[in-house]
């Protein structure tokens, strides 16, 4: 077994437990690089078919590449997609900064879908390697009833045994890429051959190393135009992933409170 | 952290079949850990080009003198910072070997550290400062080393130079540490005299230590074992679920050892029904061909339709898992309430879950103090070997035949609160202390001191058949009984004839022989009796038991009769008999005896008379508190 072997399978595993031992569970589907690997790994658990919702929680400030990607694969894979939207801005906390306060509606918007279904399970694409606080995280990571994360109790998770027990009204999040990285991501994705989009590749020297909402994420300088071009640069380049995340960057905390409060 | 150490060398390069071996390196605090493992990558050429003068330039930079320590610390910082690293372990080589270290840093959470990372360690590397010589600390990971089963330790004695060299001081070290780690029946592979700082003894035998001939760290490194790949050990397959989205069911789950392909005759345990895999089923293209081994998640149909559930284990027919209701486990305790004798838990091995109940704790250990506390709780963080009743029977291994199936973790309120490693299926057969309410004694243990002048007690004679221990617990009874005491004898003999009588020879019926008669004499004693037991007792482990479950009371007297003289006596004839053949399983011809190493008494009756024998004991028990000199006034203890 290779490296991706590996990864393919530990992942396979986490969703077999997340179906076995959960009651209702959804898979987030942000449209991006991680969750269609996602999708992919959670067909090959299942052999050919995704055997719970694919929930996109929109702002409706996506890319319309993204919208486009969406409704072709969401047919083209038979998933049982459920598109739930957010709040308007005025809705959410206003003493966040701008740009987080624009991502807290995600927040909220999960928040909803949560309550409108009943999920105690979501099935998450974050990885370890991302950001600081997501490298704190379970791969069964419990939250409160409020979708809050208690950073400083999280309970023992080893040798592959997981807490599925979430609090009645309370609910999981299931992270079945934690352990994967950004060129994990990439290869696997090569040599798989899951379709991408193509904002993933540069274009006048610059390229999406992330996507989120229009308004704040930008593009990073790149030449690399195909997935072996990604590879290479990812090997060399020392600038993180999420650079082009304006969140990520107003205050020191904004992304920890977005979490804890229950962002991905 | 492979990552930083080695970005381009795969763990195993094309072509060769290079064993990798996991190694965990502990010792005291500033004993040299750093220096040793920086040391060992620079010598096993293992550093990325550049990082070496990086370092030195830095420590330039802050006018330090370079220190091989640094090498660790950087990467720590690194790891510190958040970049990329998913794993905490070091990739080496040796000559033979692909080595991973496995980081153990930390002193707070050094127990879950540790247990996490070593419980997967094939060896151990226990440093020791050649100055500060063996600490504490020292003992306790040689101790928590023994815990985890790891069997293979290479000692190394650190910081030659600051003792010049000394062959004196570094044998006094070896001696001390050898000792101890036998004790625990960890047997070191290597004691080695070096210096990390220098590199004396890690990669070369320098002329400073020219008088040690063993080996030198990477050589010992060379040398150890890997554990049988998983892959080689038998088919395990652990059910995580059914699925019938289409017109095939398929059984999905991640084979944890072992290997099958279409063809293959299984077992469903614990049920034990047979069936043939039919197909391996994938996506996108299914079914696959070839073998699947282990760490693979898939998916089979077989043969024919049975029932099947998640948690059974699919196996080998003729390689199955033992199926049992009964485990004895080594555990580790993270949650805030200790767990004690009769608690309720479920307890996960693998997919499967059952509910649980702890029948006995046999050991509770502070791995921080060491103290081995009464046998009644684990505490946080402490760790313990506990006998466990299934309300399901299950189907595991031992985790010596089996690291994947061999341990488990155990919930309380729906999260994990421990974990660890089954040492045995089907435990002692102990009853389970479900609704059963012990009924007190009408009287008070004072009560009875005061009529028999002595307290409770169990004076257990050890020795070889025909060495003089019945004739000695008679006297002894005799004498108590004629000082106004309570004496019962409880002769292993007279008790096969009623009481044990469904017991043979075999050497788990002579273990629970043994432990009948340990509780039988402990009842007695908790009643303020003086229980003589005289029997053979010749498994030290079992005596060992006994004494656990007497407690204080227990008084050993070694009846250390030369054995010529005792078969001489053979006033049974059983000697004779088993000369002739005629008495299997005989303890005394062969050398299945093991004595005691501290008893509390020792008695050769081929050179004393049964009278002076008897003097001896009952001075014993008057020194360690059993008879009281002065009638005690009951008054004055109400």
């Amino acid at each position: 077994m290779d490296h991706l072997d590996q990864l393919e399978a530990q992942s396979i595993y986490i969703f077999r437990e997340a179906f076995a031992r959960l009651k209702k569970i959804a898979l987030l589907w942000s449209l991006g690089k991680d969750s269609n690997v996602m999708i992919w790994l959670a067909r090959k658990a299942f052999f050919g078919r995704m055997p719970f919702p694919a929930l996109h929680v929109d702002t409706g400030k996506k890319f319309p590449e993204m919208y486009r990607f969406r409704d072709h694969y969401g047919k083209e894979w038979d998933l049982d997609l459920r598109v739930e939207p957010c709040p308007p801005i005025d809705a959410v906390d206003p003493t966040l900064p701008p740009a987080a306060r624009s991502a807290a509606r995600k927040t909220e918007g999960l928040k909803m879908a949560l309550a409108k279904y009943g999920f105690d399970g979501l099935i998450a694409g974050i990885r370890r390697d991302e950001e600081a606080t997501r490298a704190k995280e379970r791969v069964f990571s419990p939250r409160g009833l409020e979708g809050n994360w208690d950073v400083r109790d999280q309970p023992p998770e080893f040798w592959d045994h997981f807490n599925a027990s979430p609090p009645q009204g309370a609910h999981l999040r299931i992270h079945p890429i934690l352990h994967w990285t950004e060129a994990d991501i990439w290869a696997y994705t090569k040599r798989e051959n899951i379709p991408i989009i193509p904002l993933y590749l540069a274009k006048n020297g610059k390229r999406y190393r992330s996507l989120g909402d229009q308004d704040i994420t930008n593009p990073v300088n790149s030449n690399a135009s195909t997935i072996d071009e990604i590879l290479i640069e990812l090997e060399q380049t020392k600038v993180p992933e999420r650079a082009g995340r304006a969140l990520d960057h107003e205050t020191e905390d904004a992304f920890e409170r977005l979490r804890v409060a229950g962002y991905l | 952290m492979n990552m930083l150490v080695t970005p381009t060398s795969p763990a195993t390069p094309n072509g060769t079949t290079r064993p990798q071996v996991r190694i965990v390196i502990v010792g005291h605090v500033d004993h040299g850990k750093s220096t040793l493992v920086g040391r060992l990558l620079h010598e096993t050429g293992s550093l990325p080009e550049g990082k070496l003068e990086m370092l030195k330039a830095v420590s330039a930079r802050r006018g330090m003198p370079f220190e091989w320590s640094f090498l660790l610390d950087a990467l720590q910082t690194e790891r510190d910072q958040g970049i990329t690293i998913d794993t905490t372990q070091i990739r080496f080589r040796t000559n033979s070997r692909d080595i991973v270290l496995i980081d153990a840093p930390g002193h707070a959470e050094f127990l879950r550290n540790m247990i996490t990372g070593a419980s997967q360690a094939d060896g151990a590397v226990l440093i020791i400062d050649a100055l500060e010589g063996v600490r504490d600390q020292t003992r306790r990971h040689g101790y928590l080393l023994h815990l985890l089963g790891v069997k293979q330790v290479a000692v190394v004695v650190n910081k030659m130079d600051r003792v010049d060299f000394s062959a004196e001081r570094f044998k006094a070290i070896s001696d001390e540490i050898s000792a101890h780690l036998s004790g625990l029946g960890v047997k070191p592979t290597a004691v080695i005299p070096i210096s990390a700082r220098d590199g004396d003894g890690v990669a070369e035998r320098t002329g400073r230590i020219g008088w040690y001939k063993g080996p030198t760290v990477v050589e010992a490194l060379d040398a150890l074992e890997p554990a049988r790949p998983l892959e080689a050990l038998a088919l395990r397959l652990p059910v995580q679920a059914i699925y019938k989205f289409d017109d095939r069911r398929i059984v999905a789950g991640r084979i944890e050892s072992g290997s099958l392909v279409a063809g293959d005759e299984i077992v469903i345990m614990p049920a034990g029904k047979i069936a043939r895999i039919k197909t391996v089923e994938s996506w996108p293209v299914t079914p696959v061909a070839g073998r699947q081994g282990a760490g693979r998640s898939v998916g089979i149909t077989l043969d024919r339709e049975l029932f099947i559930e998640r948690g059974d284990i699919i196996a080998h027919a003729n390689a199955a898992p033992r199926e049992t209701r009964r485990l004895r486990a080594r555990i580790f305790w993270l949650h805030d309430k200790p767990l004690a004798r009769g608690d309720q838990l479920l307890v996960r091995s693998g997919p499967k879950e059952s509910r649980a109940t702890v029948v006995a704790i046999e050991k509770a250990v502070d791995p921080g103090e060491l103290s081995s506390s009464e046998n009644k709780a684990i505490g946080r963080n402490h760790v313990g070997e506990i006998d466990i009743s299934l309300s399901n029977p299950i189907a595991t291994d031992p985790y010596t035949d089996n690291p994947r199936t061999g341990r488990l973790v155990i919930e309380v309120s729906g999260r994990i609160a421990g974990g660890g490693l089954v040492l045995s299926v089907d435990a002692g057969q102990r009853a389970v202390p479900v609704d059963i309410v012990p009924v007190e004694s009408a009287l008070r243990p004072d009560e009875r001191s005061a009529r028999y002048h002595h307290n409770g007690a169990v004076v257990w004679l050890t020795g070889l058949p025909a060495s003089g221990k019945s004739t000695l617990a008679k006297a002894l009874e005799r004498r108590l009984f004629s000082n106004g005491g309570s004496p019962i004898l409880l002769d292993g003999d007279t008790l096969r004839a009623g009481l044990n009588s469904d017991l043979g020879f075999s050497a788990a019926d002579r273990s629970e022989n043994i432990r009948r008669l340990a509780e039988v004499a402990t009842h007695l004693a908790r009643n303020g009796h003086i229980a003589i037991v005289a029997a053979v007792s010749p498994a030290r482990e079992d005596r060992a038991i006994a004494r656990r479950i007497a407690d204080t009371a227990f008084r050993e007297i070694h009846v250390a009769t030369p054995a010529e003289v005792c078969e001489e006596r053979d006033p049974k004839g059983h000697y004779k008999k088993a000369r002739a053949g005629a008495l299997a399983s005989f303890t005394g011809i062969g050398n299945d005896y093991e004595a005691p190493h501290a008893a509390e008494l020792v008695i050769d009756t081929s050179t004393r008379t049964v009278a002076e024998a008897a003097d001896e004991i009952e001075q014993m028990l008057k020194s360690s508190g059993v008879l009281f000199d002065e009638v005690v006034d009951l008054a004055a203890n109400i």
